[in-house]
């Protein structure tokens, strides 16, 4: 059997409000790159499924054929092997495009793919659709939100996964495509030797002629890319003679904000 | 893109910061300041590192090491000062200090039965040079060591010892010819071990700054030490103290570029936030001053730093250079956190901000391990030829990937 996770490289959320307009069109951004956080659940729990289930781990990303450096961190953390589709494949696609690239790459690997995992969004485009796409794309079933996986066994998976205001427990056939949440484990650090043996790692790319994919007009298109207003924040320090004229004061300002 | 310090970092350099800098933000950042508050060694700090591989990072795979250059080694130390000193101490005297004086002087049963618990972390180390009357003075130590039979008889006490309440190994220095002319060619190296008899330690507390690491004394009162804890020759504890103080200092010197990085990124962070006159300070040409001798010394010493890391890879000696990185790190990383001060004004007098704690912290470095007058002096003697940085008889051991690892 084999487990995929699905890993994109981001800025670095540190570094997210030094990225321009026009890097964030362009994709040529100038920050630090990263594996985008909700992924290293993803990767995490790639490598504890493929130990308990004797599986191999696999992970997939799309970007400029460059762009290694998240698929490396997975790497070093423990995924066994890792492939990037070079994003041509998807240009000037949506969403949909880029989840038929990775459905495609995912076949790729073989029909022992059972288990794909995926963050629940990126930190950068934050749609929370990949996933989505890539399960209808494949045809498989989708669990979003998954915060435990059970049980793998007999062709079918259990996992418990979170909503607004309960936990519940679910189980469907194999293969699946699991978006994850924070809660479902911890992710480790890289180890030095997971590093050196990343550093040296061949990591194929997949090109147009491993990924064909019929150009079609995207279904969504961004119209305007705009960076929000910065936020001004007034402070306003509430006097008084004593502790109570100051607190009587806040109720005030708090009522005249509509606040309480 | 080519990282413009590509001719410093490999990728893998670059994956070990990453490693670090996550490591400190995830595991340091979120408690340091309340630890510094309470004048308290996070009992968590060192399992934690062990556990990652930072505790032998530079140590070869079959010493139990993660088998990592020494320009890693360097990249932890300046990553971990970058959150705070307590952490890169740690690197210091438990690696550079004390590991890597056994790897560079020991025999190869005493890197099986010392090094390589270190590098693994089950077996913490610490370095015992300095005492009461005897700091830059070294060879005016009074600790003795007296052969009787098949063991030394350790008497003195050391201070100013880093990790000392947390430490099993103590690598110590006491003079087993305390009427050797000239002085240091009577000082032998001992590696002690806390379960030996007459050992007793205690902690310090009212430092004035890296108050979240533990410091302390130790105390040796007819310490019977097996002949065959003695680390090197007789007469040699001199040599193999020097040596072990230029993989300390490094250390030192590469956690002092942190600092400045801190400084830096505090006061950027601040001067755009922070209005006065109706604009951020960092309109201000004043404050662009400050900021702008914050990058200077950034990036001088990162060139120092790992010029040295270099020069360790390549197996050569580099006692003049890395007293000269550990020279101008440590005067310009006090100078940036007092300018960082400065920016943050009447805030950065109190610990709501961090730097603060970086004063306090910068300044310890300046005088442990060879004062900045120490290094001054060693500068000019080198120069003037009246210094000669002699070959030793065991070297430290170049870099060598293939060997280190284990890995084909």
């Amino acid at each position: 059997m084999k487990v995929v996770a699905l890993i994109k490289q981001t800025p670095d959320t540190a570094e997210l409000p030094k990225v321009s307009v026009d890097e964030a069109r362009s994709g040529q951004i100038q920050t630090t790159m990263v594996i985008n956080p909700w992924d290293e659940f993803a990767a995490e729990e790639a490598i504890q499924l493929a130990d308990r289930l004797g599986a191999t781990s696999v992970a997939i990303s799309m970007g400029r054929p460059d762009q290694t450096d998240a698929l490396k961190h997975a790497l070093a953390m423990g995924i066994q092997s890792a492939v990037l589709v070079d994003e041509a494949v998807a240009a000037e696609g949506d969403e949909w495009t880029a989840a038929e690239a990775l459905a495609q790459a995912i076949r790729l690997q073989g029909d022992d793919v059972q288990i794909v995992l995926a963050g629940k969004m990126s930190v950068d485009g934050n749609s929370g659709l990949i996933h989505v796409g890539v399960a209808c794309k494949l045809g498989w079933s989708l669990l979003v939100n998954v915060t435990r996986i059970a049980e793998v066994a007999d062709g079918r998976i259990t996992v418990e996964r979170s909503f607004e205001g309960g936990q519940e427990v679910v189980q469907v056939p194999l293969p699946v495509v699991i978006s994850v949440a924070k809660e479902i484990n911890e992710p480790r650090y890289p180890s030095f030797m997971g590093i050196r043996k990343a550093n040296r790692a061949q990591i194929p790319v997949l090109g147009k002629d491993e990924i064909p994919i019929s150009p079609a007009p995207p279904r969504a298109r961004w119209e305007n890319l705009r960076k929000p207003e910065q936020r001004t924040v007034q402070v306003k320090i509430i006097q008084g003679a004593t502790p109570q004229e100051k607190a009587a004061g806040l109720v005030d300002a708090l009522l005249a904000e509509k606040v309480i | 893109m080519t990282s413009p310090l590509a001719f410093l970092f490999n990728e893998e350099h670059e994956m070990v910061r990453r490693l670090a800098r996550d490591f400190a933000a995830k595991e340091i950042a979120p408690k340091i300041k309340e630890l510094d508050r309470q004048q308290r060694f996070d009992p968590e700090l060192l399992p934690k590192m062990a556990a990652q591989g930072f505790l032998g990072i530079c140590i070869p795979a079959r010493y139990g090491g993660a088998g990592m250059d020494y320009i890693s080694l360097g990249i932890v130390s300046e990553e971990l000062e970058y959150v705070d000193t307590s952490a890169r101490v740690v690197m210091s005297v438990h690696v550079g200090l004390n590991s890597l004086g056994v790897f560079q002087w020991g025999t190869e049963e005493q890197k099986q039965r010392f090094l390589v618990p270190q590098a693994q972390g089950e077996r913490i180390a610490c370095f015992c040079l300095t005492e009461p009357n005897a700091g830059s003075d070294v060879q005016a130590m009074r600790a003795t060591a007296r052969r009787e039979g098949d063991v030394y008889v350790l008497n003195g006490e050391k201070v100013w010892i880093s990790l000392a309440d947390v430490a099993d190994h103590f690598l110590v220095f006491a003079k087993t010819d305390p009427q050797a002319d000239p002085p240091y060619r009577g000082i032998s190296a001992f590696m002690v071990t806390r379960d030996m008899a007459g050992v007793t330690t205690g902690s310090y507390h009212g430092k004035l700054g890296v108050r979240a690491g533990n410091t302390g004394w130790v105390k040796l009162d007819n310490v019977e030490v097996p002949v065959e804890n003695r680390i090197g020759q007789e007469g040699e504890g001199f040599k193999i103290a020097m040596s072990c103080l230029d993989n300390g200092r490094y250390t030192v010197a590469a956690g002092a570029l942190g600092l400045i990085r801190a400084c830096l990124d505090a006061s950027i962070r601040y001067a755009q936030e922070r209005e006065t006159f109706g604009v951020p300070i960092a309109r201000h040409q004043l404050v662009k001053r400050m900021i702008s001798l914050m990058v200077q010394r950034r990036d001088i010493g990162q060139l120092l730093v790992y010029k040295v890391g270099w020069m360790k890879n390549m197996g050569l000696p580099h006692s003049r250079e890395v007293a000269l990185a550990k020279w101008f790190c440590t005067d310009a990383s006090f100078d940036s956190a007092s300018d960082a001060i400065q920016i943050h004004g009447a805030y950065g007098y109190s610990d709501e901000y961090d730097v603060e704690r970086y004063l306090r912290n910068s300044k310890g470095a300046v005088i442990y391990e060879g004062t900045r007058e120490i290094q001054q002096l060693m500068q000019a003697e080198y120069e003037l030829g009246l210094r000669k940085r002699p070959r030793l008889r065991c070297e430290l051991p170049a870099y060598d990937p293939a060997e280190w690892t284990g890995e084909t």
